[in-house]
């Protein structure tokens, strides 16, 4: 594929299940040879935009190109450009897992032969060879989501579609698989993933979508993201609860906002705006305040802030205050309060 | 250089083949049929417990019947109850592979595997092919099992070698429309409550023929349902073409079982294979 292309474009998209539009005037446009993060709580429409960009589903809105191909009038060219992976495991439980990458190496049309090294190389590679005549009903969860992933894989696609592939898996297997997604990347395939973890966009996406009841409500590269929402967050454990409100003054000296205080785990938490020196600045402060730290951590932001931080919408509508878009910090303040 | 990655070289090997004249498009569909066929039949090698009881309980049930009520039974204008009783249960051979049609359809809709299959350039045609080849041979096996059963317990086929060829030809009709049923009762199945609740109601359904009882020895509104019941039509028309009693009558419908062992099932099929194929395009799930 030319590499200037564009391998996934939606404009406009609507998907309508009962008098609910799961999707709203969804648009994205992911540049060939990119991977791009569609990032979005439970809800957001995910699945649904990924259904309709892999002709499962089909738009009551909007139009869709995947591989240049229109995804409602083009299905059969769409189809053979693309991997899905879909949200849940999608594969044979009583066939073993050789017997399933054989069978789908055969559907993508190879030759016996040709599909049966392709199955060994996939099991080689995703640390399954020795479980591969196993039937998959004795796999873990970890285990059947890597074959799952080797299965979308069988013809390294133009284009891959991975619904939050990683949920549920223990840190090596995730690390596994954003290995085997990078290793595709290498070679040229587009990656579209959705993800509810801002570290799983940050660790493989080139750009962030921000998903929320149907809609792009941001977008850019995740370092863009994280600086729009205010960087690392820092998170300060004091020994003794009645030390709390001196570290939060401490805290507020240095920091970029007025810190959050969770009185049941004694842990301040605070926006920072450069790294290292905001550790050096709160050590100091907290030591002036002669305050005893237990744990000091520099963290990124997690989802759950990003869309506070967006929207406002989930606490919005929680504590009844009626902010949309606009000021996330009035939102997480009120959360905080 | 990891193994996932292909070598450039390969790449061009591992391009997919889409089919673009009416000819090739033809045999990718018949060989991706082939390979879902064959990923029936390796389920019966992984795990021949569900074919083998699917093939041990129609004999468990003539059994049952032929011998524990089959004293009590009486066969209008006379005649052996189990003469009478055995062209019924290979009708009812026929519904409860429907069953199995059902499960097997749903288990790959509720998991999965039919969205997978549905985004990959595969014929599409392939899925329920697959699955009808699959369950057109079980069907197939578990007739030669009743049929070997019959003989053993007293049952005759006293036909020509083609009338018991034609009676095995409606039996496999009636499980080609029942197949269709099958897959868009499976379709729409959202749970394993709904497959619970289809092979519960084989029972009334298949009670409610000609298949164990005359229906002229039922109340006589009931007795009209069972003789009009498409089951029923493939009984008496087996029953006749075996040379079993227990066939003809003094309805239309049952003296037109031949005729209507035929036209039921392409009824159900009329019915049953446009609303799969429009309820497998629309799939949400
Ligand atoms: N088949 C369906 N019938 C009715 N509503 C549906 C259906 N599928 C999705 N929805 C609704 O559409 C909205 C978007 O769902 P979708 O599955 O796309 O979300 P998601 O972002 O993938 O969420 P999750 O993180 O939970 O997977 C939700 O409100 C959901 O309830
Ligand atoms: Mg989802």
């Amino acid at each position: 594929m030319d590499p200037t292309s564009t391998a996934v474009l939606a404009e406009g998209l609507r998907k309508r299940y009962g008098d609910r539009y799961a999707l709203d005037g969804f648009d994205l446009r992911v540049p060939a040879g990119t991977v791009h993060g569609l990032l979005g709580p439970n809800g957001a429409g995910k699945t649904t935009s990924v259904g309709i960009l892999s002709t499962l589903l089909k738009a009551d809105g909007g139009r869709a190109e995947v591989a240049g191909h229109d995804v409602a009038r083009q299905a059969a060219e769409v189809r053979a450009s693309i991997g899905l992976v879909g949200q849940y495991a999608a594969v044979d439980e009583v066939l073993s897992g050789r017997q399933n990458l054989v069978m789908f190496g055969r559907l993508h049309h190879l030759s016996p032969a040709a599909a049966r090294r392709r199955a060994d190389e996939l099991l080689e590679h995703f640390r399954l060879a020795d479980t591969g005549k196993k039937p998959l009903k004795e796999y873990s969860g970890g285990m059947r989501r890597r074959l799952d992933l080797a299965a979308s894989m069988v013809l390294a696609p133009p284009v891959l579609f991975l619904d939050e592939p990683t949920t549920g898996l223990d840190p090596r297997s995730r690390g596994e698989v954003w290995e085997a997604v990078r290793s595709l990347v290498d070679t040229g395939t587009t990656v579209l993933l959705t993800t509810q973890y801002l570290e799983e966009a940050d660790q493989l996406a080139d750009a962030v979508s921000v998903i929320d009841s149907g809609k792009v409500i941001a977008e850019g590269t995740p370092d863009e993201l994280k600086s729009r929402i205010g960087g690392d967050r820092i998170d300060v454990v004091v020994r003794r609860a009645d030390q709390l409100p001196a570290a939060a003054a401490a805290l507020e000296q240095v920091c970029a906002d007025r810190p959050d205080t969770d009185h049941d785990t004694r842990r301040i938490s605070a926006r920072v705006k450069d790294r290292t020196s905001a550790l050096a600045g709160i050590v100091r402060a907290l030591d002036a305040a002669g305050v005893a730290a237990e744990d000091i951590a520099l963290r990124r932001p997690t989802l759950d802030e990003v869309f506070l931080h967006l929207t406002g919408t989930a606490t919005a509508t929680a504590t009844g205050s009626g902010a949309s878009g606009g000021t996330g910090d009035g939102a997480r303040e009120a959360v905080a309060a | 250089m990891s193994i996932t990655a292909p070598r450039p070289m390969d790449r061009a090997a591992l391009a997919p083949v889409i089919a673009r004249t009416p000819l090739a498009r033809l045999r990718w569909a018949a060989a991706d049929g082939w390979t879902v066929t064959l990923r029936g039949l390796t389920h019966w090698v992984r795990e021949p417990g569900t074919l083998i009881g699917s093939l041990a309980f129609p004999v468990m049930m003539v059994l049952m019947f032929g011998y524990f009520f089959g004293g009590a039974m009486q066969v209008p204008g006379g005649g052996n109850y189990r003469e009478f009783l055995v062209p019924g249960m290979f009708v009812m051979t026929m519904v409860f592979g429907m069953g199995e049609t059902v499960t097997a359809v749903a288990a790959d809709k509720n998991r999965g595997v039919t969205s997978r299959f549905r985004t990959m350039p595969m014929a599409p045609s392939a899925v329920v092919v697959g699955r009808a080849v699959t369950d057109m041979l079980s069907s197939l096996l578990a007739l030669a099992v009743l049929f070997a059963t019959g003989l053993a317990i007293g049952w005759e086929a006293h036909g020509t070698l083609g009338e018991t060829t034609l009676a095995v030809g409606l039996l496999l009709l009636l499980r080609f429309a029942l197949v269709w049923a099958g897959i868009y009762l499976g379709l729409l199945m959202k749970g394993p409550e709904g497959i619970t609740m289809v092979q519960t109601l084989e029972f009334p359904i298949g009670f409610l023929t000609s298949a164990f009882v005359a229906p002229s020895t039922m109340p006589g509104w009931l007795g009209t349902i069972a003789e009009w019941n498409p089951l029923s039509s493939t009984v008496l028309a087996v029953r006749e073409l075996f040379g079993n009693p227990g066939f003809g009558g003094d309805s239309w419908i049952a003296q037109h079982a031949l005729l209507m062992a035929v036209v039921w099932p392409v009824v159900l099929c009329a019915v049953f294979f446009p609303l799969s194929v429009r309820r497998f395009r629309n799939l949400t799930s």
